[in-house]
């Protein structure tokens, strides 16, 4: 970079550690591990990773994965470079301050790993088409949001098939490996959708936010934060006002939010054991050369020793390094019902089954017993029970075929909300259901392809 | 498990169906919850709800309460609630769009009500939050007081601030701010 001090390792010299992870056989290999020396290079043809977030974590992992023997990485951000962020996003300069973080990030590794092809993507991540996520084997999050890890979750869930048994097809399975630090905090997880929980499954870990009575702030403070909340939210407007009247543009809501959330102090030494951890982790779910993701289930087993020796066994780590380094690991379970990774329950309809018959099928379906069904696809809302005002808008729909309301797709999912019966009471219920139909083939691939 | 020998695979799948089926649009878990509780919806009488933005957007939702009961009965009061992507670990913002005199609601449409912010859990739903607006204007309260001046009026004379609410929902003027008709 900007200042080489050494001379970057000779080639063989920099792999050595990988080729020996790569090129020998282990007790703790994946099943199907097949160490040969040239495994390092079908890493590098065959796999693309996505890095989702050039931030702290972002830059750390960038290198780590490149470092790893990763050479078709990805990356996408949609921030620009901040002065704040010196200090520990170490791939960018003074000069770079206000150029796209994914850009800059991309470019600096690219230089200091020779062989390494890094391509940024400089926008938000919904602005990306479902099938852009679609090439990637894996998925590498550096993100500081719960709402940004639940979008790529449920995209990287939505890829996922099950079969006619529920079980899930291997060749659609689109692994996340998820990073997160907040002071001297971290986390470092594997989400194999179907398999191991996913982000939707265990959200309620997250502790709520702390909020303050509204009244409180306006009326009677007694604390620093009071004061803070309060012109944060109340005295909002007159900031937009300040703003306009300055003629100065750009202060938005997120970017207050971006301003206040600097202040909590970011530790690049956490950044670094986190997201060295997840590049080890997506290195072995790839290679398999530990067979510890597909061993899941037999965590519990492991014992202390173990765990510093192998601690990469777990799903899911802690760090903590306020008391000294601390590492932990709790095995987290599946959500049976999840609306992202579950299977849901598969029904076989005729092309010419219309909404009404397919509402009163589900009431006769064993496994969903449902009345009183209000169902929705892709974000159509196909049919509401209730208020008056959607059932009114709702109801010309209720004569139409299913397949053409769901636009002609051999197969596809809906959810159906309604009284269904549960340990012989009926409650109220959400459910994921896999619609396909009879005799259709997956006729879109054809007509493309030919 | 994904290994080097599975990604194989994948290409060559990927090779056969050059295209697979068109992305779709994702429906957020968010959304499906508000679409459960928006299906379940058992509202007050007399209560409205519109989705300014057609039916397949319920995340932008507009409420009109016409209370039948206590000082503000024969009010119209407007409200929007504009539901975050991580609801129900978030709660919607609520603003009254009706410029009202209550001592709850600020004269900006800022609404204090526990279940709107520090007592928010995610089992509440649509339908708490509008049985909580509605409880606002049966039981206004002058403890949590937004409106100040409003609910030291309430606090020590509450025939006054009767006589104030009246006048404010008729279209009129109290301590010289005016409050357009609500009736």
């Amino acid at each position: 970079m900007s200042s080489p001090d050494e001379d970057p390792p000779t080639e063989p010299e920099r792999w050595r550690d990988l080729d020996m992870l790569l090129s020998r056989p282990g007790n703790l290999v994946h099943a199907d591990f097949n160490p040969s020396p040239g495994l390092r290079d079908s890493l590098g043809s065959l796999v693309e990773v996505l890095v989702v977030g050039a931030g702290g974590l972002g830059c750390e992992l960038l290198k780590d994965l490149a470092l790893s023997g990763f050479k078709n990485i990805h990356v996408i951000d949609m921030d620009t470079i901040d002065v704040s962020n010196l200090n520990r996003q170490f791939l960018f300069r003074v000069q770079d301050v206000g150029k796209s973080k994914a850009e800059v990030a991309a470019k600096r590794v690219m230089e200091r790993v020779s062989g390494v092809n890094i391509v940024p993507h400089f926008c938000r991540i919904e602005d990306k088409e479902i099938e852009f996520y679609s090439q990637f084997s894996i998925i590498v999050l550096g993100l500081d949001s719960i709402e940004a890890r639940s979008y790529i979750n449920s995209v990287a869930c939505g890829f996922l098939e099950y079969d006619s048994d529920d079980k899930p097809i291997p060749e659609t399975l689109k692994p996340m490996v998820d990073g997160g630090t907040e002071g001297f905090k971290g986390h470092a997880r594997v989400i194999i959708p179907g398999t191991t929980p996913c982000f939707e499954c265990n959200i309620w870990l997250f502790p709520p936010q702390v909020k303050f009575p509204l009244c409180t702030l306006a009326e009677t403070p007694r604390t620093a934060a009071h004061c803070i909340e309060y012109a944060h939210l109340i005295k909002w407007n007159e900031a937009l006002k300040r703003a306009e009247l300055f003629g100065i543009s750009g202060v938005t809501y997120s970017f207050t939010q971006g301003v206040v959330k600097n202040i909590i102090p970011a530790i690049a030494s956490t950044n670094a054991i986190v997201s060295a951890a997840c590049a080890l982790e997506a290195l072995k779910l790839i290679s398999g050369c530990s067979k510890t993701v597909s061993n899941y289930l037999t965590l519990e087993t492991l014992n202390m020793v173990l765990f510093e020796v192998h601690y990469f066994s777990l799903t899911i780590c802690r760090y903590n390094g306020l008391d000294g380094t601390h590492i932990n690991v709790s095995e987290f379970a599946r959500e049976k019902d999840c609306l992202v990774c579950g299977p849901g329950t598969l029904i076989e309809l005729g092309t010419s089954t219309t909404l009404s018959e397919f509402i009163k099928m589900l009431e006769e379906h064993p496994k969903l017993l449902m009345s009183r069904a209000s169902v929705t696809h892709e974000g159509d809302n196909l049919y509401m029970q209730a208020p008056e005002v959607l059932e009114q808008m709702t109801r010309p729909n209720l004569g139409v075929p299913m397949f053409e309301l769901l636009k002609g797709a051999a197969r596809t999912t809906v959810h159906v909300t309604g009284m269904a019966e549960n340990n012989g009471k009926k409650v109220s219920s959400l459910r994921k259901l896999r619609v396909t139909f009879k005799g259709v083939e997956e006729s879109s691939k054809m007509d493309e392809s030919s | 498990m994904l290994n080097l020998f599975k990604i194989k695979g994948q290409k060559k799948e990927e090779a056969a169906n050059t295209n697979g089926r068109p992305p779709a649009k994702k429906q957020s878990p968010g959304e499906l919850r508000l679409h459960k509780d928006i299906a379940e919806l058992n509202l007050p009488k007399k209560t409205n709800i519109t989705f300014p933005n057609g039916k397949d957007d319920l995340m932008n939702i507009e409420i009109t309460l016409r209370p039948d009961e206590g000082y503000y009965v024969g009010g119209a009061f407007v409200f929007t609630l504009q539901v975050p992507p991580t609801y129900p670990h978030e709660p919607p913002k609520v603003k009254c769009t009706t410029k009202v005199y209550h001592p709850n609601i600020d004269l900006d449409g800022n609404v204090c009500l526990n279940i709107l912010r520090e007592d928010w859990k995610p089992v509440l739903n649509i339908n708490t939050i509008v049985y909580g607006l509605n409880l606002l204007f049966i039981q206004p309260n002058d403890e949590d007081p937004l409106n100040h001046d409003a609910a030291a009026v309430l606090r020590d004379d509450p025939q006054k601030f009767r006589r104030n609410v009246q006048t404010a929902m008729s279209g009129g003027y109290v301590d010289r701010v005016h409050f357009p008709r609500c009736k």
